[in-house]
């Protein structure tokens, strides 16, 4: 039962919770940037928590179904219409068979999940039915949807009604704190540009997409340096190296750059630390101009977090059973 | 050579990653550690192991540490550095292969001169720049420097399926060139570029700070598999190849361009065995008879 995409939206792609095990020839893990969105949206129709939805970025596309579908959007502030008329998120609706889907403005965040019950059936890649545009793999023809496509649906078996309440829902905020685990090459920051990377109210650019997100907000002083053997001449060049999945980059002092799921796998400008694997969702969530802080944190506690996140998840999964 | 290895460097990368780097500068010698390191883990591969990425003078791990203690992992990858050493007795079966390059092509030529303010020389081609710096007369020498010797694949990342390769010469003999001041946003599918000593082949058009030499037909990316030297996997370079550079022109470049369309292209390929210390005892000697290897028939 195919869905027909009438209008993409601004970049809306196929993705799930990602595929493994192939970072080490760069190809990065992709999948739903905010994963707890992805996997709650998939919950609320019946689906897998892996299963393929659409991520759809500040503008969502214009979908019509030609069979009877359970839908649920989960996510940014993206407010779905079925034939103009507005429809909970985070909740799980009914959708007829010559009905059309589309999306007001956002009013927040800035990525919005849309799961269908039986999930997007496009064909598994190296593991993942996952998009990964710079390898123009997975998802449609490995690129963003564009009008006429059409997406295959899987067999579903999930009804209507099921929400999840307020409290479990992500805050969505301009103003948000990352949490990140210190390290890699921060000795090559001077003292003084180690702390001012902490005290730093950093803004979000608009050059924010699935590879990594850019922020402005001053220079970072590094220690006088002379780069090693086969680096490269600026202070803040390194001998190319594996980059982590969230890990923040400096080049040259100046834009700090978050790596996300669509990573470039190494490259040679100084990381500095890496945001905690939970966090990678608020950075999901970080439109333009939002106001970001970036918290130092201990491994255990990274590994802490970890556990209250993983525990959020099992909260909606038993709630969803 | 054992007195020579410092001890390796473990940093965390959040909750999920462990970063090891083995040495600050490039050489050989750390590339293999790094080697031999990640093929020992890959064999003990323990529960919980996401991804095992060797590089250039460091490698990193992603696991699960819902699976696998962090602690328990680190004190696993100290124990195989310390099995490890200085890598001496690690050998590998590999392949030496030959890359044709179209040297000061159109096309990018065409983008570099688009970016010419992000560059260090606006007035000079990114190759002529590169000579320059390096000694040489002009391209042409360039050229014959560039080909001269092969080149290791240190690392394969950045993108899907790009080669980080080391020229297999003494230190003094390396061609080294700065990365663009800022990066550019465009760089030509299979350009074959160069940032600090790393020579790479871009293996998809994207955004780039390598400086751009020249072109390559031969695809090293395919992820629709079309082509037999992508019958078992999308990805045709490896850690570990050993690739040589031949200039050709731009009528080869054409009648390569079309056997390629056709899906009918190999790339000229052959295996060899590869250890460090005879390579170490005497790299031209090591390197000629490489090239014999990849020239005969």
């Amino acid at each position: 039962m195919p869905i027909e995409v009438r209008k993409p939206g601004l970049s809306t792609t196929v993705q799930d919770t990602g595929r493994n095990g192939y970072y080490d020839v760069g190809i990065p893990p992709s999948g739903a940037l905010d994963q707890f969105s992805l996997t709650t949206a998939n919950l609320l129709v019946g689906n897998a928590p892996d299963a393929a939805a659409l991520e759809c970025v500040y503008m969502g596309p214009e979908l019509h179904f030609t069979e009877d579908a359970v839908v649920a959007v989960t996510g940014a502030e993206l407010p779905p219409r079925v034939n103009g008329e507005e429809r909970p998120r985070w909740e799980a609706f009914a959708v007829s068979a010559g009905d059309t889907l589309d999306f007001g403005f956002v009013k927040g965040g800035a990525r919005a999940y849309v799961a269908v019950g039986g999930g997007v059936d496009v064909p598994v890649v190296l593991g993942s039915r996952s998009t990964y545009g710079l390898g123009a793999l997975g998802g449609v023809e490995g690129r963003p949807l564009v009008a006429g496509d059409v997406l295959p649906v899987g067999a579903g078996s999930g009804g209507a009604g099921r929400s999840v309440p307020e409290e479990l829902r992500p805050a969505l905020s301009k103003e948000v704190e990352v949490r990140v685990v210190m390290g890699l090459y921060d000795h090559v920051l001077s003292p003084e540009g180690r702390e001012r990377f902490l005290k730093t109210t950093w803004t979000l650019t608009p050059v924010a997409d699935r590879v990594g997100f850019r922020y402005k907000g001053g220079e970072l002083q590094t220690v006088d340096r002379t780069p090693p053997f086969g680096a490269g001449q600026d202070p803040s060049n390194i001998v190319d190296a594996p980059y982590p999945i969230g890990s923040i980059q400096v080049p040259g002092g100046v834009e700090p750059i978050i790596l996300h799921r669509d990573a470039v796998s190494g490259g040679g400008y100084m990381m500095i630390a890496t945001v905690i694997s939970g966090d990678l969702d608020v950075v999901a969530q970080s439109a333009p101009n939002t106001q970001t802080r970036f918290v130092e944190v201990s491994l255990d506690d990274a590994l802490a977090a970890r556990r209250d996140y993983k525990a959020r998840g099992r909260r909606v999964a038993e709630l969803l059973a | 050579m054992s007195d020579t290895v410092t001890p390796a460097r473990y940093s965390w990368g959040g909750d999920e990653h462990i970063f090891v780097e083995l040495a600050e500068e490039m050489s050989l010698q750390a590339n293999f550690r790094a080697m031999a390191i990640t093929t020992s883990l890959c064999e003990e591969r323990p529960d919980g192991i996401l991804e095992i990425c060797p590089a250039n003078a460091s490698y990193q791990v992603r696991y699960d540490p819902d699976v696998l203690e962090p602690t328990v992992l680190l004190a696993q990858l100290q124990e195989i550095e310390k099995k490890v050493g200085d890598a001496s007795d690690f050998s590998l079966s590999t392949r030496v292969v030959e890359i044709p390059v179209l040297y000061q092509d159109p096309w990018t030529t065409e983008t570099l001169l688009r970016f010419r303010d992000r560059h260090q020389d606006p007035d000079a081609t990114d190759i002529e720049y590169a000579a320059r710096i390096n000694g040489l007369a002009g391209p042409a020498e360039f050229i014959v420097e560039h080909t001269g010797s092969p080149w290791f694949t240190s690392m394969v990342g950045f993108v899907a399926g790009l080669p980080f390769m080391f020229q297999m010469v003494p230190r003094d003999r390396q061609l080294v060139v700065p990365k663009y001041l800022r990066p550019r946003t465009d760089t030509p599918k299979q350009t074959v570029g160069h940032g600090g000593c790393f020579g790479c082949i871009y293996s998809v058009r994207g955004a780039g700070g390598y400086q751009m030499f020249g072109v390559t037909p031969a695809p090293i990316y395919d992820p629709l598999q079309a082509s037999p030297d992508f019958a078992d996997f999308m990805v045709y370079m490896r850690p570990g190849d050993i690739v040589s550079f031949r200039a050709i022109d731009r009528d080869e470049y054409e009648d390569t361009l079309k056997i390629v369309e056709d899906h009918d292209y190999r790339i000229r390929s052959r295996d060899v065995d590869f250890g460090l210390q005879p390579f170490l005892d005497d790299s031209d000697g090591f390197n000629a008879r490489l090239l014999e290897v990849l020239r005969a028939d």
